[in-house]
Formats: C-alpha cells, sequence, structure tokens
C-alpha cells in the first residue's frame, strides 16, 4: 500500500505499466476521435463520454498513483466525483423541466419534446 | 524533535515520521484537486444546460474548432503526463539527472501545448469568433461550406439559404422574406415551437426567429435571452407572415440588416459558445501555465539536488497537479472538438 522501498513515499511504479497507460490513452484517443467518422446519432455523446471516462480512469489508477494509494484518497476524490454528478444532474435536470415555461421559445428543442409529450 | 534522533532535514518539525508528511502532502494536495475538479465543475455545468437547452448552437459551432489541431494537443497533453509519471519514479528511486531530464521534457509538452493553443486562438480572435458582443457573424462560406456536405442528407438547401442542423425541428432558417423554400416539413415543425401555424406562415416564423435575432453585424450579445425571445414569440403567434413586420418588431438596428443575414446559416447565441468555449480552455490554459511553473520550481529543486531516494514529494505532489490539467482535457477535447 504506502511503499515497496521502506521509505513511505509512494509506490514506485514500473515503467512497463507507465509505457502501457501511455499507449492506452493513444490508442483510445485516436478512438474517440475515429468513433466520429461514423454517425452513431445520439449514441455518439455518451460513447465519447464513455472513451474520456475510461482514459481519465487511467490517468488517476496509474499515473496518479491511484491504485496504489491509502483508501482515504480515492474516498476524497469519488466524493468530488459525486458532488460533480449530483451538480450536474440536477441542474439539467432542472432546466429541461422549467426552461421552457419561463422563457417561451428560448429551448425550442426542448419545448417540442414537452409538448410532443 | 528531541525524541527523533535520525529527524533528516526534510521531515518538518511537526511531522513524526517521513511517511506521516508524505501521506499528510499527498492527502492535502488530493484535496485541493477535489476543489480543482469542482472548479471546472461549474463549467462543465454551463456547458451541460447551455447544450441541452441549444444543440444547434453546437452543432454549427464545432465547425469552427480545428480537430486535428485539438487531437494533436490531446497527444501532446497525455506524452506529456507520461513523462511527468516517469520523472515522479524517477525522483522516488532518487535518479536526479532522469528526473532532470523527464521534467524538462513535460515542460516542452507544456509549451508546446501552449503554442498549439495560441494558433488557435489566434485564428479565433481573426475570425471574430469570440464571447459576447466580440462574436462576428460568420461569412456564408464559412457557414455553409462546411455544413453543406455534412449534413445535406435531409435536403432543404435551397440556394444555401438554410442550414439543415441534422436534428428534426431544429432546422434554422435564414431566408430572407420570400426567398424561403426549403420542405414546408422542416420548417413547419420549427416554426411549431413558437406556436405558430404550419406552411407558409410557419416557414417565415422560422425565418423570423433567426433573422431577427440575429442580425446585428456587429454583435449582439448586451441582450438577455428573454429579451430576444419575446418578440420572437409575439411574431410567431400573431404575425408570422412576413419578416418585415418581425423586423419592424425587433429592437432598433436589427430592422434592416435582414438581407445582410440572409445567407449566415448560423444559428443564434453563437457567441455563447465561444465565451464557453473560452472560459473553459482558458482555465485550463491557466492551469497548465501553473502547472508549468511548478514543474519548474521541482526541476530547479531537483538540479540543486533537494531530492533523494528518501525524499522526493514536491515532485510528486506537482506530477499529481499536472495529471489533473491532463485530466481536464481528456474530457475538453471531446466536449468541444468532437461532439456535434
Amino acid at each position: 500500500m504506502s511503499s515497496d522501498h521502506g521509505t513511505g513515499t509512494g509506490h514506485v511504479v514500473h515503467p512497463m505499466v507507465l509505457v502501457g497507460t501511455l499507449g492506452a490513452l493513444l490508442v483510445l484517443t485516436f478512438f474517440t476521435v475515429a468513433v466520429t467518422w461514423v454517425d452513431f446519432g445520439p449514441a455518439a455523446f455518451h460513447i465519447a463520454m464513455a472513451i474520456a471516462t475510461l482514459k481519465a480512469a487511467l490517468v488517476v489508477l496509474f499515473f496518479m498513483h491511484l491504485y496504489w494509494d491509502k483508501p482515504i484518497i480515492a474516498i476524497t476524490f469519488i466524493t468530488s466525483l459525486v458532488l460533480v454528478a449530483l451538480f450536474i444532474s440536477l441542474s439539467i435536470n432542472d432546466t429541461q423541466n422549467w426552461m421552457p415555461e419561463m422563457i417561451p421559445d428560448y429551448a425550442p428543442r426542448i419545448e417540442r419534446t414537452t409538448a410532443g409529450g | 524533535m528531541s525524541d527523533h534522533g535520525d529527524h533528516p532535514d526534510y521531515l518538518g518539525h511537526h511531522y513524526d515520521t517521513p511517511e506521516q508528511q508524505f501521506d499528510s502532502g499527498k492527502f492535502g494536495m488530493w484535496l485541493f484537486l477535489a476543489t480543482e475538479i469542482l472548479l471546472f465543475a461549474g463549467l462543465f455545468c454551463a456547458y451541460a444546460v447551455y447544450r441541452s437547452n441549444h444543440p444547434e448552437i453546437f452543432h454549427y459551432s464545432e465547425q469552427f474548432l480545428d480537430r486535428k489541431l485539438g487531437g494533436i494537443n490531446t497527444v501532446v497533453l497525455i506524452t506529456s503526463s507520461f513523462t511527468m509519471a516517469m520523472a515522479v519514479r524517477a525522483a522516488q528511486l532518487g535518479k536526479n539527472g532522469a528526473t532532470a531530464m523527464f521534467l524538462v521534457l513535460t515542460i516542452l509538452g507544456g509549451f508546446g501545448f501552449m503554442g498549439i493553443k495560441k494558433v488557435e486562438y489566434e485564428h479565433k480572435w481573426k475570425h471574430g469568433l469570440l464571447w459576447g458582443n466580440k462574436y462576428q457573424d460568420q461569412e456564408h462560406h464559412d457557414g455553409h461550406d462546411g455544413h453543406g456536405g455534412e449534413h445535406g442528407d435531409e435536403g432543404a438547401h435551397d440556394d444555401g439559404h438554410s442550414l439543415n442542423l441534422g436534428i428534426p425541428g431544429v432546422t434554422m432558417a435564414h431566408a430572407a422574406d420570400g426567398a424561403g423554400g426549403g420542405s414546408a416539413g422542416d420548417h413547419g415543425e420549427d416554426a411549431s415551437q413558437a406556436g405558430a401555424a404550419a406552411g407558409d406562415g410557419g416557414d417565415h416564423g422560422a425565418a423570423t426567429h433567426a433573422a431577427g435575432e440575429h442580425s446585428d453585424a456587429g454583435g449582439h450579445s448586451d441582450m438577455s435571452a428573454s429579451d430576444k425571445s419575446a418578440p420572437i414569440m409575439v411574431d410567431g403567434e400573431e404575425i408570422p407572415h412576413t419578416t418585415h413586420e418581425t423586423g419592424a418588431a425587433a429592437p432598433e438596428g436589427l430592422a434592416g440588416a435582414d438581407d445582410k443575414h440572409a445567407d449566415d446559416g448560423a444559428p443564434a447565441y453563437v457567441h455563447i459558445f465561444f465565451g464557453i468555449y473560452f472560459l473553459m480552455t482558458g482555465l485550463h490554459g491557466l492551469h497548465v501555465i501553473a502547472g508549468l511553473i511548478a514543474i519548474a520550481w521541482v526541476l530547479v529543486r531537483t538540479l540543486k539536488g533537494h531530492f533523494s531516494a528518501e525524499y522526493s514529494t514536491p515532485v510528486d505532489l506537482v506530477g499529481l497537479y499536472w495529471h489533473i490539467v491532463d485530466l481536464v482535457w481528456i474530457y475538453l477535447f471531446p466536449l468541444l472538438y468532437l461532439i456535434s
């Protein structure tokens, strides 16, 4: 957990792990561009975000050593992500429910969706 | 300190052991990084809310971002994240020479990123692709060439006077009065959003919507969304027939400009996309600069021999900062450059 060198100053990551992470990140970067060459419709957004999240996970786990860190670090990090998710999802929920009524014709797409059922 | 005969120089007097110091420093850094994530979350939220309300603006604006440069910058930043991780590793092992080398490579990556960013910003500055009232409506050929080919599958490209966004019901017509055309279905849907009738009236309603809101060449950001929307709603319901009437109802200065913008093909409020774009990439760029300063600082300390296999925490923590900068860009790149 803390160290493999007995100094208590962090896990020393094997260079091949870092090289592998770099390779995976570059491949995923290519993928995230490549998927835009195909028309996935509304799913494109989710695909792009899934790839970005996978890349972010690789960076956090290996480049940032979270994989070897003490649990308190992961708790801190994940807490911030939970707060971000709450923040954005509630804001989206709010704007989609209220904006069309508050400002007529402000959000035509949403208004249409709401009106259409 | 008295009870620690082997209290090393690098160990703060308020810590018992190097491990305690390391854990505290690391936890503190991660707490800071959590606040950084929340800081950026504010902008991501603005992006998400605005995009969910106005997908057509993002669809239209994305063509002005250079995917190639964005992609290269992604690779540059990821690679510099790798060299930073290698620098941390070398520092942990006490290899100061290797640490310095990897830190220099990381700094070069950061400069490369900012250099490409500068090219992108300059291009946008030159073309008035800016925020608020600094935004200049794009010329016809700019807007249309990029989209005509990509999104021409739904027809309604009557002499380039309308922009088909490929999203049902979000077609924005920019026909000057009389130049309408296009499929009735397309415009009818658009018009129905304003509560107007379908058919020809609807066509004009849609054109009104676009032209009325979007006709001030010098920029038009001072009005709030509701200011802009209100007259359109009225027009859409009560006088959907002619754009001139709309122009008269629109604020001073907008009326005469309809013809100028008939070819524009742009949805309204595009300047807000660029406001979001510059805030997000600008804040990120500031973080890159801050990261570069921090890396330069640990590079100097490395060269001075401050670090050893026993103590290299500053390199580690600066590395964490650099990685979070990379992390933010990993999301910014697809959100701004790729998704349309």
